[in-house]
């Protein structure tokens, strides 16, 4: 088991035909992913690395039965690729397109209400679940199979995490990338209740940054809700105020959004905060071994 | 992006929202003239620069006849303006905002910003104005009220009225004030803008509604399909670095320490500068080199590093997964050997074509300090700087 994905998952890449996408198609494709069809309006009836390319994301699913989409349109056209997936009734899309304008996010948000396609992303690094589908950008050799799930916003990050708990013997079950920005598909408490209902999962690494209030509402409901241990990063903890780091929603601005709070937040809810990026994996073995999990999430 | 005063009140004239008569001046003779032009009783000088707080820190001067504007005039350009704000180090007063006064009878709030919890734009208003809105946030939540906008609808009439008589706006100008509030928001999302605040929005009295002051901050990302406010961008209020590092798409932010940071991924970038900080380094900026950078890309980024005197290390940190280590290694051999490296460079290399990475860096014969985690790179490099 795991979230989101599976060996099952046949996906679609929209935008197949450019640069980005094409590295990273056959990157997925080598990893062992159901690439099925591409999409790229105007280049359908092309074939690449052996995948059919359609004109549209309609016709793509009509002719291969795909469940899911990733995104690697340009900016500027990429909320319309979002609309277009959701259109097709994917059950899931995963936008991996940095620089989307966030009234096209606003935009898109409100089209995607009562549909019923889950979006991830945008800005982010996509979704794995090791050794079965790979969709996005991570690479892949980091990953090992196993039974801690990994959220976060940032993607750089989420590959840091999951290197340092391979390294250390624990395999995960599905890291989630949800992405830097301010509007976004899937918000931490999305994929914590999946991890949570997820059989598989025995124990969750969330990383947050600063800037909004995703952490705060995610412990919140962590401590509410949450049947697994949780540990937990705040990247940001030395960024100026006022200042966007990198990400559109990483900032913190009229006091709020700070890694400080989001800290004390997540304490509050139980939650383990790591000091450094470097300690994640050591901090959540040293949970798992609190909890008696440690010998069921080794791996070797 | 930000932009001035004088620049968002002419956008917003153009949207029918009424702004007080004024114009630009650079210099003490053109601030005559424009006044002279205004034909006003009482005219006041503001002081051009990106940062609020301008009206307490004495950057806003009423001046009652012509030699009251020539002396405020000369008095306000050049001259350093320290805001809450600004920093300590505050900002040189290049441009002047004369404009026509105004027969203030009630100061109030108004603003649009887009409200993450709702993925949609939001519209707040207060009768508290001309003060921090944080300020009224703490002190009375009660008075701060919030219409939430659907973006297929746009804001609706209703809800403008609704927020003007929240606001306590006498009876009489609420739809004065309600269709100010459509033409911000017309502006707001026909401009990609990111925040509009309009702080005060005064009653006049003769009754008229008008925007004050107008603060614009536009969505960086939406810029390419808005030529004319990037017209705006006023090169004078920007860090020379940070001008240098977004015409190569790279995304920078100077700091006060002395170890430089080369990162990929914001969220990597942010971690590096607070692990930097755990081992009682001080890093020097915030750099990410973003997903898709070349070595072209890699060597300007270089440069910018190390155009900060106060740099006396570099720490790369690369976890490639869009971006590849190799690319990175070019662009770090490249960089080194063209500006003749002088301060020690640490990397560390994890990723996709990681291996091709360490060994082009290998074959470089540069003098390159290698690590095997960020923690053990952070230790080295401020260990190196000392």
């Amino acid at each position: 088991m795991s979230v989101y994905i599976n060996a099952d998952t046949k996906v679609i890449v929209q935008g197949i035909t450019g640069e980005t996408a094409l590295f990273h198609t056959k990157q997925m494709l080598e990893y062992g992913t159901k690439i099925v069809a591409g999409v790229t309006p105007g280049k359908g009836g092309q074939e690449i690395e052996g995948v059919p390319v359609f004109n549209t994301v309609e016709e793509a699913v009509q002719e291969t039965g795909a469940n899911v989409s990733v995104i690697y349109v340009p900016a500027p056209f990429a909320a319309d690729a979002i609309m277009e997936a959701v259109d097709a009734e994917l059950d899931l899309t995963i936008c991996i397109t940095e620089h989307i304008p966030v009234l096209d996010m606003v935009k898109v948000k409100r089209y995607m209400e009562g549909k019923k396609t889950r979006l991830v992303g945008p800005n982010c690094p996509g979704v794995i679940t090791a050794d079965e589908c790979k969709i996005g950008i991570m690479p892949g050799y980091i990953h090992t199979k196993g039974h801690v799930g990994v959220v976060s916003r940032s993607g750089t990050l989420t590959y840091e995490a999951v290197h340092q708990l391979t390294q250390a013997g624990i395999g995960q079950s599905t890291a989630v990338g949800i992405g830097g920005d301010p509007v976004n598909g899937t918000n931490f408490i999305d994929v914590l209740s999946e991890f949570n209902n997820d059989p598989e999962t025995y124990a969750v690494v969330m990383i947050g940054e600063i800037g909004g209030t995703a952490e705060e509402e995610a412990a919140e409901w962590i401590k509410a809700n949450m049947t697994k241990p949780v540990v937990g990063f705040i990247g940001g903890q030395t960024a100026p105020p006022g200042k966007r780091m990198g990400h559109a929603g990483a900032i913190i601005s009229g006091g709020k959004g700070t890694a400080k709070e989001k800290i004390k937040a997540m304490n509050n809810a139980g939650i383990e905060v790591a000091a450094t990026p470097s300690v994640i994996g050591e901090t959540l073995i040293k949970v798992l071994k609190e909890k008696g999990l440690y010998e069921k999430c080794k791996t070797h | 992006m930000n932009i001035h005063e004088y620049q968002g009140k002419e956008i917003l004239r153009k949207y029918g929202v009424a702004v007080p008569n004024g114009k630009v001046a650079f210099s003490p003779e053109e601030a005559v003239k424009v006044a002279k032009e205004l034909g006003s009783n009482v005219i006041v000088v503001k002081a051009q620069i990106h940062a609020g707080g301008r009206g307490k820190a004495g950057g806003v001067k009423i001046a009652k006849n012509l030699e009251e504007v020539r002396t405020y005039a000369k008095e306000l350009l050049g001259k350093i303006l320290v805001t809450h704000q600004t920093g300590p180090e505050g900002k040189e007063i290049k441009r002047l905002y004369i404009e026509e006064g105004s027969d203030i009878k009630k100061e109030y709030y108004l603003s649009f910003v887009l409200d993450r919890a709702t993925s949609r734009v939001t519209l707040m208003g207060s009768e508290e104005g001309g003060m921090d809105i944080e300020e009224v946030a703490e002190t009375s939540p009660e008075k701060i009220f919030k219409e939430v906008i659907d973006p297929v609808t746009g804001l609706l009439p209703f809800q403008a009225r609704r927020m003007a008589f929240n606001m306590n706006i006498p009876a009489k100008l609420v739809n004065k004030a309600s269709k100010l509030m459509l033409g911000l928001y017309q502006a707001f999302v026909e401009k990609d803008a990111s925040i509009l605040e309009i702080n005060p929005l005064v009653v006049t009295g003769n009754d008229e509604v008008v925007a004050l002051d107008a603060k614009f901050n536009f969505d960086a990302n939406a810029l390419y399909r808005h030529k004319d406010i990037v017209e705006l961008r006023d090169y004078d209020e920007e860090d020379p670095k940070e001008i240098e590092a977004s015409k190569y798409d790279l995304s920078y932010i100077p700091l006060d320490g002395n170890i430089g940071c080369m990162v990929n991924g914001a969220g990597l970038a942010m971690a590096t500068m607070d692990t930097i900080s755990y081992y009682g380094g001080k890093p020097a900026n915030f750099l990410d080199v973003g997903g898709g950078a070349t070595t072209e890309k890699v060597t300007e980024a270089f440069k910018i590093i190390l155009s900060d005197p106060n740099v006396k290390g570099i720490f790369v940190n690369i976890f490639g997964g869009i971006m590849k280590c190799d690319v990175i290694a070019e662009g770090v051999i490249t960089a080194a050997k063209q500006l003749g490296l002088k301060v020690p460079l640490v990397v560390r290399l994890e990723g996709t074509n990681v291996d091709l990475g360490k060994e082009l860096l290998n074959a470089s014969g540069l003098n390159i300090v290698a690590a095997d985690s960020m923690a053990d790179g952070a230790e080295k490099i401020v260990e190196l700087v000392g």
